[in-house]
């Protein structure tokens, strides 16, 4: 019977497909294989369910398909059958929603000793912002943007002195260390997107947003942009870099501090103004 | 078990159904274009929306020659890439398919099966038609705007989508958008009351709520979801619309345009994502409820078997209908939003699958035990199933909170609700207008390459969306003009692009089969007479065939039973129509 047939061989398709495909998820390199783990567990409860419907409805055409003589039964409801089919259904739901929720309340859970990291998106570029020494990031404003302050830092605010600007450059992290990613936008949505962590979030102007992560392994990863900015969104990339504790410092020590940039920005300025002297 | 239809039938007494005023047409105008008769208000509500599919299908080739062939192109450049896809979207949910499934066969379907002479409010109806062939001039007038139409993605996210980052967005094209969706919910409110009444106020003697064939529950829930959906979209429409051309800030925070600090300050972009996809959402199930009804019927009637569980498949239409406004924001987990609103979402989300795997279960099991006739419409049908089945299945990942993390916004998101709100109702469509069409015109669309187009559109359209899930697993996001360097990404993606493409072409040429066998059909096609299906429901026991003006002759027919009795033991044929009498009780026939 060839549509049973073809309906049977979408189905072993479908399965083979999924065993060989090259694409899969891309080697994860943060704390967040539990979010794998969640993908794993619907796989395999909605691969299950996507068999037994399929198989069954291919059973059916091929064993009930008309031929002359045959006449369909006549069972209305059967209330027994549709009660269980809807109790199993429950039970395969939650144990795909129980999971998801537990890692979920992992996820809005941030570590305490989370250092923080700001990302800020704009038409069509990344900025970050690392805390100095004291630990805090300084507030921020849009409307004090401008050439020689990009991330819009308050300039009399006392935390913002020591953070570290990075502005169109590649963010570096650090190996084991849970770190908190604050996310900022002075304009549209962006969304900061490193498929390697498997955590994202969006970027909204006018709001600050986070998540959480712990690196897990080094290597260098490609930030996107996932949530669509105008006409160069698929443009808008970036590097972050995940290393040892000896290189990472030996890089931090090479960034310049929000006091350093302006001070020297104001510094070129004025040596414009006054001519050179 | 066999009781229940009977004790349904209990003897109803036939009586006179008084008449309704109808407006009798004077001239060829009146009676072809500016027509009050749901049937003819339908079939211009379906030509319009596959005219505009059409624009949408084109626009699709382009989008895929794109994403198969990069840089190969050289008249797709990024802004009209972001162009073709935002009008893409935008023309398939809103303009294609809502209007098809409720403007159109719902005004078809509706008055015939529920044993009306028409709509309630026939004039209203024919202005409903009238708005909306406006909305549609205006969107697509927007290509001809200077700055072309928007590019903001379907979704219409502010700020961008009325910044000038983005294509149309300080031009013609964001403005034109939302007055076409404007036009749009007037018109579909307009049809949407009608429909409400009608299902409520207009059904003929005998035909109880629960004796509504599948197809009038789904188009009425459906209405009934989008008269309490569509506001949410209005307002947010005309919201960034003062927002784009008065220069209020309901959705714009303070912000630097181009480099220098914007006029705009203190409003919040998620407000308009609450209000989208407080919309957005039932719009899934508004399409989806309307494909779910008429599927039952074409399983039901072409497995000559009665639609198993109908009181169930009655209340899971109504629990989803019910449920899915309260799963909006799932469309938001990564949106920046309050993040334990997580928690509930995810929950309303995946309790939603309980009364829609109950629908496909009770699909499968009519077809069991049946007596399955592989028809183009039945074929369609369990096309619809399979696809249906598959994106259903992905929307449990995407629903559950912590899983779609990774997944949002990739490629994985793109073929999910392509499979279930795509490619499925659009089955369900096709498969409909196989089962249709012999009443619309008297004759039987050709069957052979009915069968061709089946096979070519349903594999094809698996071949396209089954593996780019994977390619969404493994991370490429979604609207992207070019994935560009990035090293996640291995050569192989590339070729499975390039495949997608060649096989979303060849399907989109397979259309153009279907197109010529609804036209030689017309003239060549042969004839049906009035229930080529041996279906029960009343829309086949019209007096003619198309139904004349006025739909039953001189009197109402009246209903004695369910719409599902097929293959009743002890009947001479394996159907008896909603409008036959039983037999007394003792006598050989129906009767238990």
């Amino acid at each position: 019977m060839a549509v049973a047939l073809i309906l049977l061989l979408i189905l072993i398709g479908s399965v083979v497909f999924h065993l060989l495909s090259p694409w899969w998820l891309t080697p994860i390199a943060t704390n967040w294989s539990y979010i794998d783990g969640t993908v794993y567990i619907t796989f395999w409860i909605t691969g299950a369910a996507f068999f037994a419907v399929v198989a069954f409805m291919a059973y059916c055409v091929f064993h009930f398909h008309h031929k002359e003589g045959r006449q369909a039964a006549y069972n209305p409801e059967n209330k027994k059958l549709e009660w269980w089919l809807s109790v199993g259904t429950g039970i395969g739901v939650a144990g795909m929603l129980a999971p998801g929720l537990v890692v979920w309340h992992q996820f809005v859970t941030v570590p305490a000793d989370a250092t923080e990291v700001e990302v800020m998106g704009q038409q069509w570029q990344w900025s970050f912002r690392l805390q100095g020494k004291d630990g805090r990031l300084g507030t921020t404003d849009v409307r004090n943007i401008s050439p020689d302050n990009p991330m819009g830092l308050n300039r009399d605010d006392p935390y913002g002195q020591d953070d570290v600007v990075i502005e169109n450059g590649d963010l570096h992290l650090l190996l084991g260390k849970p770190v908190k990613i604050l996310l900022r936008s002075v304009d549209v949505l962006h969304d900061f997107y490193v498929p390697e962590f498997r955590a994202k979030m969006d970027l909204v102007p006018g709001m600050v947003t986070y998540f959480w992560i712990k690196p897990i392994r080094t290597g260098t990863f490609d930030v996107l942009c996932s949530q669509l900015c105008g006409a160069a969104h698929a443009d808008m990339r970036a590097k972050v870099i995940v290393e040892e504790e000896s290189e990472y410092h030996a890089w931090l020590e090479k960034q310049k501090t929000f006091a350093e940039l302006s001070g020297r920005k104001a510094v070129v300025r004025a040596t414009y103004k006054s001519g050179g002297e | 078990m066999v009781d229940i239809p009977y004790e349904a039938i209990a003897d109803v007494p036939p009586a006179e159904v008084p008449d309704v005023e109808l407006y009798h047409p004077k001239s060829w105008v009146t009676k072809y274009v500016f027509s009050q008769d749901a049937k003819v208000i339908a079939v211009q509500y379906a030509l319009t929306a596959s005219a505009i599919g059409l624009v949408a299908l084109v626009l699709s080739w382009m989008m895929r020659l794109q994403l198969g062939f990069p840089g190969t192109f050289s008249f797709i450049d990024p802004n009209q890439y972001l162009q073709f896809i935002t009008m893409h979207g935008m023309i398939m949910v809103i303009f294609l398919l809502t209007a098809l499934f409720l403007g159109g066969f719902g005004n078809y379907l509706i008055p015939l099966m529920v044993g009306a002479r028409d709509m309630v409010f026939p004039y209203v109806n024919m202005l409903s038609y009238w708005v909306y062939l406006l909305a549609v001039l205006v969107l697509g007038s927007s290509f001809f705007a200077p700055g072309g139409p928007t590019g903001a993605g379907w979704t219409l996210y502010p700020p961008q989508a009325i910044l000038s980052g983005t294509p149309g967005g300080r031009d013609w094209g964001i403005i034109l958008m939302l007055v076409s969706l404007i036009l749009f919910i007037i018109g579909f409110t307009m049809g949407g009351l009608n429909y409400v009444v009608t299902v409520l106020q207009a059904r003929t003697r005998g035909m109880t709520l629960m004796r509504l064939p599948l197809t009038v529950w789904g188009i009425f829930t459906a209405t009934i979801m989008a008269l309490l959906a569509f506001p949410a979209l209005f307002v947010a429409s005309v919201m960034m619309l003062f927002d784009r051309a008065l220069g209020t800030s309901f959705f714009m925070p303070t912000l630097i345009e181009m480099g220098s600090l914007s006029k705009y300050g203190g409003g919040s972009p998620l407000l308009f994502q609450h209000l989208f996809w407080f919309f957005g959402h039932p719009e899934v199930y508004i399409v989806a409820l309307p494909a779910f009804g008429i599927v039952s019927d074409l399983i039901s009637t072409h497995a000559r078997k009665n639609i198993f569980g109908y009181r169930m498949m009655v209340w899971a239409i109504v629990a989803i209908g019910a449920l899915s406004f309260v799963v909006w924001a799932h469309h938001m987990y990564v949106s920046g939003m309050y993040p334990y609103f997580g928690f509930f979402f995810a929950t309303t989300t995946l309790i939603i699958a309980i009364p829609t795997a109950i629908k496909v279960y009770n699909w499968v099991l009519t077809l069991w035990r049946g007596d399955i006739h592989l028809t183009v419409p039945m074929l369609f049908a369990l096309g619809f199933i399979i696809t249906f089945v598959n994106g259903g299945l992905t929307g449990l990942f995407l629903g559950n909170v912590v899983v779609d993390v990774p997944l949002s916004a990739t490629m994985f998101v793109v073929a999910h609700f392509h499979m279930v709100m795509g490619v499925a109702p659009i089955l369900v469509v096709l498969g409909a207008i196989y089962h249709w069409y012999p009443k619309v015109t008297g004759r039987m669309l050709n069957e052979v390459l009915g069968k061709f187009h089946f096979w070519v559109t349903f594999l094809g359209a698996y071949m396209i969306f089954f593996p780019m899930h994977y390619l969404g697993l493994l991370g490429i996001p979604r609207r992207y003009y070019a994935l560009g360097d990035a090293a996640f990404i291995p050569p192989s993606a590339h070729t499975l692009n390039a495949f997608i493409s060649v096989v979303a072409l060849t399907v989109g040429v397979a259309q153009m089969v279907f197109l010529f066998n609804l036209v030689w059909s017309l003239f060549r096609g042969k004839p049906s007479g009035g229930n080529p299906w041996r279906a029960t429901t009343l829309e086949w026991q019209t007096p003619e065939t198309p139904p004349g003006h006025g739909n039953w002759g001189k009197d109402l027919p009246v209903v004695y039973r369910w719409a599902y009795d097929y293959s009743v033991p002890g009947a001479k044929e394996d159907f008896i129509p909603q409008n036959q009498p039983p037999v007394p009780r003792g006598a050989h026939g129906a009767g238990p």
